[in-house]
């Protein structure tokens, strides 16, 4: 179903008060392949009604406070903790090195401007995603409605299948309670626990209220990080994508990532 | 049945006294890992998995092998097995308790582990290993008590029993096989990438588990009246031989296909283990013991002069046990997390916690063996 719960359930809900008509809301909500039919019916073939996907554009990154205001603006409204030892540390958006972020895809020759250069990394929400496949309590899921792969923190066991399957190293486990590494704490985000996994989750909870993701509308003056949906032809991903040369980490892995990379030109 | 596990010499409780006692302090080292989280291990956001998911995976293997004694005895009707074939399931039973207690430990937050049951999740290879384990647990239990209980009574097993043993064979290759694909099957691993993985798997699991049980056999003939004979172990120490052979081949295969096709990315988790990569060598002593030891292994074993002779093949299996520990626990779970998916390097090296809680979980597992052997050997011996 392409329609949050939530707001399906605030349409129903409206529509019975107001007309009595939540009865037929409700059961074609059930029945579930309508709505999605109709709602695919703008789409291509199988293609989902919106599939969220994140450019980001190396070059305009001129200097480290960029990546910097990104990264922590992705991480306060998370409730990130920051941890010290690389061994325990909990991140969702990180920058690394070409050498590191595309591994064989370089070579010693290359252009300095682009080894050199740092990469935004962060899950890449991908089409087929490795970690969904072997959770074995569907704690973490792909949410059809737009493609984002999400987490329940509360079902997850924390057997860090999903961090052996990610061949992206999208994932991060709380080794300790993360609570004492968190500070000032934003109110609107839960907390987690220790024992389970966690990682970016293109801000879902932002998108339904409207808003970009974090990093995304910290960005917003070098435009470095674009946000959109790959369905809507006329989207500014799709523009980019259109008109730019763009990578993707590990292409081979099957994953289909929904994170793409401008590296020059 | 059970009341001969409560009678016993001196010896016997002593050793139940210092296994409950060292579980005990596992238990307590556990309680501590509970509390502070798995941050006590050594184990990190790039080695995520260590020494009690590499015991589980060893384990797992030892459990499988009792097929290696099912397989002749029932589908051969080679009778000099059915003197051992109880003491092969019932080592499967320990194995796989201990299985199950090594991925519990390893839990993040254990208390949530029936999720696993509460969303059956069919395409996840883990599922599918919790109910191949669960279900081989309750078949060795099952197949081994009725059979005992018969001939404790000394009458032929009721006919309504070969079914369950049939279906024992199989399941015994799908808990191996399922585990083998824990790993396969992760397209961002490239030194788990690899097809033969299961068959690998298989191979080392029926040289260390009958090795360990020929091990087994001779304690069982010095500390009780019950002698299993020289001809099984002997048979069980050419199963060793055949399978250890099959399990050194098997790994040339893989440092073959990395070597000669050149692509380092299925190079660099071997490189790491045997030459250390990028000045961090920590498993290279540990991969290199393991690799001269199932040398002298495969001399003892293939070598008829020293394979019939019981003190050397004693000491051979005690050396294929070790070779397969190193190599398909640490070497296999942690060379496949190293490099890291960024192709950097973090090492592993478990901590003093992390050892008492596995001591503690192998010392539960041979308190479960040691009173199941107990009750096995008791009624041969009432039976003379």
């Amino acid at each position: 179903m392409s329609m949050d719960r939530r707001e399906f359930l605030k349409i129903a809900g409206l529509s019975t008060i107001l007309g009595g008509v939540g009865g037929a809301t409700i059961l074609g909500g059930l029945r579930g392949e309508d709505v999605e039919a109709s709602d695919s019916s703008h789409a291509h073939g199988n293609r989902p009604a919106s599939t969220l996907a994140m450019v980001v554009d190396v070059r305009k990154f001129r200097n480290e406070s960029e990546y910097q205001r990104c990264i922590d603006a992705c991480h306060k409204v998370h409730n990130v903790p920051t941890i010290e030892n690389p061994k325990h540390e909990v991140k969702w958006l990180w920058r690394e090195d070409f050498e590191h972020s595309f591994p064989g895809q370089g070579h010693e020759f290359m252009e300095e401007g682009v080894e050199h250069k740092d990469f935004m990394l962060l899950c890449n929400h991908c089409e087929k995603p490795a970690c969904v496949r072997v959770c074995p309590t569907q704690a973490t899921f792909k949410r059809k409605s737009d493609g984002i792969v999400m987490m329940d923190y509360h079902r997850c066991i924390g057997c860090r299948f999903c961090m052996a399957a990610c061949p992206y190293g999208a994932r991060s486990f709380n080794w300790q309670d993360p609570r004492g590494f968190i500070s000032n704490p934003n109110p609107e985000f839960p907390t987690r626990m220790k024992g389970v996994v966690e990682k970016c989750n293109f801000c879902a909870e932002r998108l339904r209220k409207g808003l970009k993701p974090a990093c995304v509308e910290a960005c917003r003056d070098n435009k470095a990080m674009v946000f959109g949906d790959l369905e809507d032809r006329n989207s500014e991903v799709r523009e980019i994508l259109r008109t730019h040369y763009t990578i993707q980490r590990k292409p081979q892995a099957g994953t289909n990532p929904r994170v793409f990379y401008v590296i020059g030109g | 049945m059970l009341d001969k596990a409560i009678v016993g010499s001196r010896t016997y409780w002593a050793w139940i006294l210092l296994l409950m006692g060292i579980s005990g302090v596992g238990v307590l080292s556990y309680l501590y890992q509970f509390h502070f989280g798995l941050k006590v291990t050594g184990l990190s956001r790039d080695v995520s998995w260590g020494f009690y998911i590499a015991q589980f995976t060893f384990l797992v293997g030892v459990a499988a092998s009792a097929v290696m004694l099912v397989i002749p005895y029932y589908l051969h009707d080679y009778k000099k097995f059915g003197k051992i074939v109880i003491l092969g399931e019932f080592l499967a039973v320990s194995a796989v308790i201990m299985c199950i207690l090594f991925i519990f430990v390893d839990l993040g937050q254990p208390m949530r582990v029936m999720n696993v049951m509460l969303h059956p999740t069919p395409w996840s290879v883990m599922f599918w290993d919790m109910i191949v384990l669960m279900g081989y647990l309750g078949l060795n239990i099952f197949i081994g008590w009725t059979v005992l209980a018969a001939e404790r009574k000394q009458v032929a097993p009721p006919k309504w029993i070969k079914p369950f043993i049939y279906l024992s064979v199989p399941w015994a290759v799908s808990i191996h096989t399922v585990t083998a694909f824990l790993y396969s099957g992760l397209p961002g691993r490239h030194f788990w990438l690899t097809a033969i993985m299961a068959p690998r798997f298989l191979a080392s699991a029926f040289a260390a588990g009958p090795a360990l049980l020929i091990i087994l056999c001779l304690i069982v003939r010095n500390v009780s009246k019950f002698d299993p004979g020289k001809e099984p172990i002997q048979t069980l120490a050419k199963i060793v031989a055949y399978a250890m052979t099959a399990n050194v081949f098997f790994f040339l295969l893989e440092v073959f296909t990395a070597f000669y096709s050149g692509i380092p990315s299925h190079q660099h988790s071997l490189q790491y283990l045997f030459t250390g990569l990028e000045g961090h060598s920590n498993l290279v002593p540990w991969m290199w013991t393991a690799a001269i030891l199932a040398f002298i292994s495969l001399a003892l074993l293939i070598v008829p002069k020293f394979r019939k002779n019981e003190n050397i093949l004693a000491v051979a299996c005690a050396i294929v046990f070790i070779a397969t520990w190193i190599d398909k626990g640490m070497g296999l779970v942690v060379g496949g997390f190293i490099p890291n998916p960024f192709e950097r390097i973090t090492e592993y090296t478990p901590t003093l916690p992390e050892l008492l809680i596995t001591f503690g979980v192998w010392a539960i597992g041979f308190l479960v063996l040691t009173v199941l052997y107990k009750v096995a050997v008791s009624i041969r011996e009432e039976l003379g």
